[in-house]
């Protein structure tokens, strides 16, 4: 702002007053979003008894039992025969020993962790591309009962999952396609779909047709036109979108765990049941969920920019 | 280079028709200018010689060869769009280069040809900026650029001007009509501005829901309109028109307008009885007290050199074009002498223009 305007109201530079109360609130609630995430990480890093100490422990040592634990099974020894054993190898062996156990072998959640990693992007993946190609014929073609074809497709959004989850558990079940990776993809490809194709033709609409009839005109086919010039020009929707059908597939849990018991199960599902001494394994649960962030924490930063443009698409005229 | 032929072309959009069974002829290395309103067909028949759109019926001929159903990549022509669609994610060598690359054409002839093209079009130094940066006219000369760097049969040009300032374009169809006049290649430019088409064109066909009006030169057009339409949509203000209701003999030399006689070209077909109207053009008006057509000043609009005076006659309000030193003060009595040689006479009902002498040999409408 310049010398000579600054006495007079301006309608659009925010005043101190409140810009501080706008920091303050943004201050408030990034603590609120970030407090549970700093817990969560904090007892992955606390032993059982500290995890569960009251009132809570902000100070403490930390150790690695928890993922020591979430990486493994373990079966309860006499001393005398873990004092006959040869010296500790790693430290997992040396902190689980304390505890009068050794390790029997690798749990279940690296293959859990695949389960989620494969079903996530596989239904992302396959998502993402009806949704564009659908979106794009939307946009471009004559579709008879377009409207009433987009409604239908997002209806299948209306019910919250756990309302369809029995039909689809017995059709599952008869097809044979329960519990397994595929019949996961399917089924969150099924869920996203409808919100891909929304949003993509959002994106696309925008983009003026004068771009593929010069492609047209210039020498390309029409899939050739889609996929030089559409395609870039739709990039940002199409992470956008990519984002929100990955956080979707990720996190989703009613389908999972009424779908997937075993081979196909997800991390979802999996995190709460880590069973360990005496209940609930609270460092091993907290670890569980540490490593289940960091995918999707890191794909979100990778494609941040274009999610600010997905949330606020259309708002602002280019 | 290439004739482009349009026989009986026809398209439809469920109940509305857009083009209705328009036929010309472009010649080979001619300026061709499509004017009309929006909404008059002109962009849907340049959509279909282009192969962006299908006819409903009619064919398309370029230098002979039936393309009517060919794909817009078969047909060698390049389109230049009102939006100039200049790819936001290339930089402008690419731009220019691409319907090279689109045709496999090796990347060094490429880079060749591009060049080239940029000196011919004066923006060889913008060649490696992203097209965003650039001003409107830049952009417009990368689009022609896109158009030539491909040497096609035939351009076309979908109303390239219609973003640009004022004063851009008067330099813009400068610079086209002297692009025009250097490549020699068959044009056809669609427009809604008259100023442009007279500009530009070699011929001009104008249209109006979905008919040409009027295929002629741009002289022709103006001295010779073929329809009251085209009377009254070319020309600024454009043609006055007195009604009245004769029947009129071939070889007829006058009509009568409320009791005034008025002498026009020689007339070369009868007419009976019908709703008539003389057709003048605001600078074919002078005052003239003798005159038995009379009127009140209403205003005058001050121009420079010229003026135009708005005159209420029991006919409506007439303007004509009259020099500035001709005084003319509201409320005053004025007569108004029309130059004979220079009127028309059209059907009211079928808005058709009289065969006359003026007009003998022209398209009729």
């Amino acid at each position: 702002m310049s010398a000579t305007s600054d006495q007079a109201h301006s309608v659009v530079a925010p005043s101190g007053a409140s810009k501080t109360i706008a920091g303050a609130l943004v201050i408030v609630y990034a603590l609120v979003t970030i407090i549970p995430l700093v817990w969560i990480v904090m007892t992955s890093f606390k032993t059982p008894p500290d995890s569960i100490a009251y009132p809570p422990k902000l100070i403490f040592t930390p150790s690695i039992e928890g993922y020591c634990n979430l990486f493994t099974t373990r079966t309860r020894q006499t001393p005398e025969y873990i004092a006959a054993l040869p010296p500790a190898e790693t430290e997992c062996d040396r902190v689980v020993r304390s505890r009068n156990m050794v390790i029997a072998g690798p749990s279940n959640v690296i293959p859990r962790f695949i389960n989620s990693i494969v079903i996530a992007f596989g239904s992302t993946f396959l998502a993402v591309f009806l949704g564009t190609i659908t979106a794009y014929g939307f946009s471009r073609f004559k579709v008879p009962l377009a409207d009433d074809l987009l409604f239908f497709i997002l209806s299948t959004r209306f019910m919250p999952p756990i309302a369809v989850a029995i039909p689809i558990y017995l059709m599952y079940r008869t097809i044979g396609l329960s519990d397994t990776q595929l019949g996961m993809i399917l089924l969150y490809t099924a869920v996203n779909v409808s919100l891909a194709v929304w949003l993509l033709k959002g994106f696309i609409d925008e983009i003026p047709r004068e771009y593929e009839e010069a492609a047209l005109i210039d020498g390309y086919s029409r899939l050739h036109a889609f996929v030089k010039v559409v395609l870039p020009q739709a990039a940002t929707g199409i992470a956008a979108t990519a984002i929100f059908c990955l956080i979707f597939a990720w996190n989703e849990y009613a389908f999972a765990v009424l779908l997937t018991s075993g081979t196909a199960q997800t991390m979802p599902p999996f995190i709460p049941f880590i069973i360990g001494e005496g209940g609930q394994d609270w460092p091993a649960v907290a670890a569980g969920t540490t490593l289940f962030l960091i995918p999707i924490f890191v794909f979100t930063v990778l494609l941040r920019k274009h999610l600010l443009r997905g949330i606020t698409f259309g708002a602002v005229r280019k | 280079m290439a004739e482009i032929r349009v026989e009986h072309l026809h398209k439809a959009f469920g109940d509305f028709v857009a083009v209705r069974d328009s036929s010309f002829t472009v010649a080979d290395g001619e300026f061709f200018v499509m004017l009309g309103p929006s909404g008059c067909g002109k962009t849907t028949t340049l959509r279909m010689i282009a192969g962006l759109e299908l006819p409903t019926s009619g064919q398309i001929l370029l230098d002979g060869n039936d393309v009517t159903f060919n794909r817009a990549s078969q047909r060698d022509i390049a389109f230049v769009f009102q939006l100039f669609a200049l790819y936001p994610h290339m930089n402008v060598r690419r731009n220019i280069g691409f319907p090279l690359k689109c045709q496999g054409v090796p990347a060094r002839e490429v880079r060749q040809r591009v060049e080239e093209t940029a000196r011919f079009l004066r923006i060889a130094h913008l060649l490696d900026q992203p097209v965003s940066r650039l001003a409107g006219g830049d952009r417009q000369r990368v689009a022609l650029g896109r158009a030539i760097v491909r040497r096609p049969m035939a351009f076309l040009m979908d109303e390239p001007l219609g973003t640009l300032d004022t004063e851009f374009r008067d330099l813009m169809v400068r610079e086209l009509r002297e692009l025009h006049l250097r490549i020699g290649a068959t044009t056809v430019y669609v427009t809604h501005d008259q100023l442009e088409a007279m500009a530009m064109a070699d011929k001009i066909a104008v249209m109006s829901r979905g008919v040409i009006e009027q295929f002629a030169t741009p002289q022709e057009i103006y001295d010779q309109p073929a329809t009251m339409f085209v009377a009254d949509f070319i020309g600024s203000p454009p043609m006055n028109f007195l009604p009245f209701r004769a029947g009129l003999p071939s070889g007829a030399v006058s009509v009568r307008v409320n009791g005034a006689e008025i002498a026009v070209p020689k007339l070369r077909e009868s007419v009976a009885e019908s709703d008539l109207a003389l057709g003048v053009r605001p600078e074919h008006i002078r005052f003239d007290d003798a005159s038995r057509l009379r009127g009140t000043v209403f205003d005058s609009e001050y121009l420079g050199t010229t003026q135009i005076v708005t005159v209420s006659t029991e006919h409506g309000q007439v303007k004509a074009r009259l020099s500035s030193e001709v005084v003319a003060r509201p409320g005053e009595t004025v007569g108004l002498a029309l130059r004979p040689e220079r009127l028309s006479i059209f059907d009211r009902g079928s808005g058709r223009a009289l065969r006359t002498a003026l007009n003998q040999g022209a398209a009729d409408g």
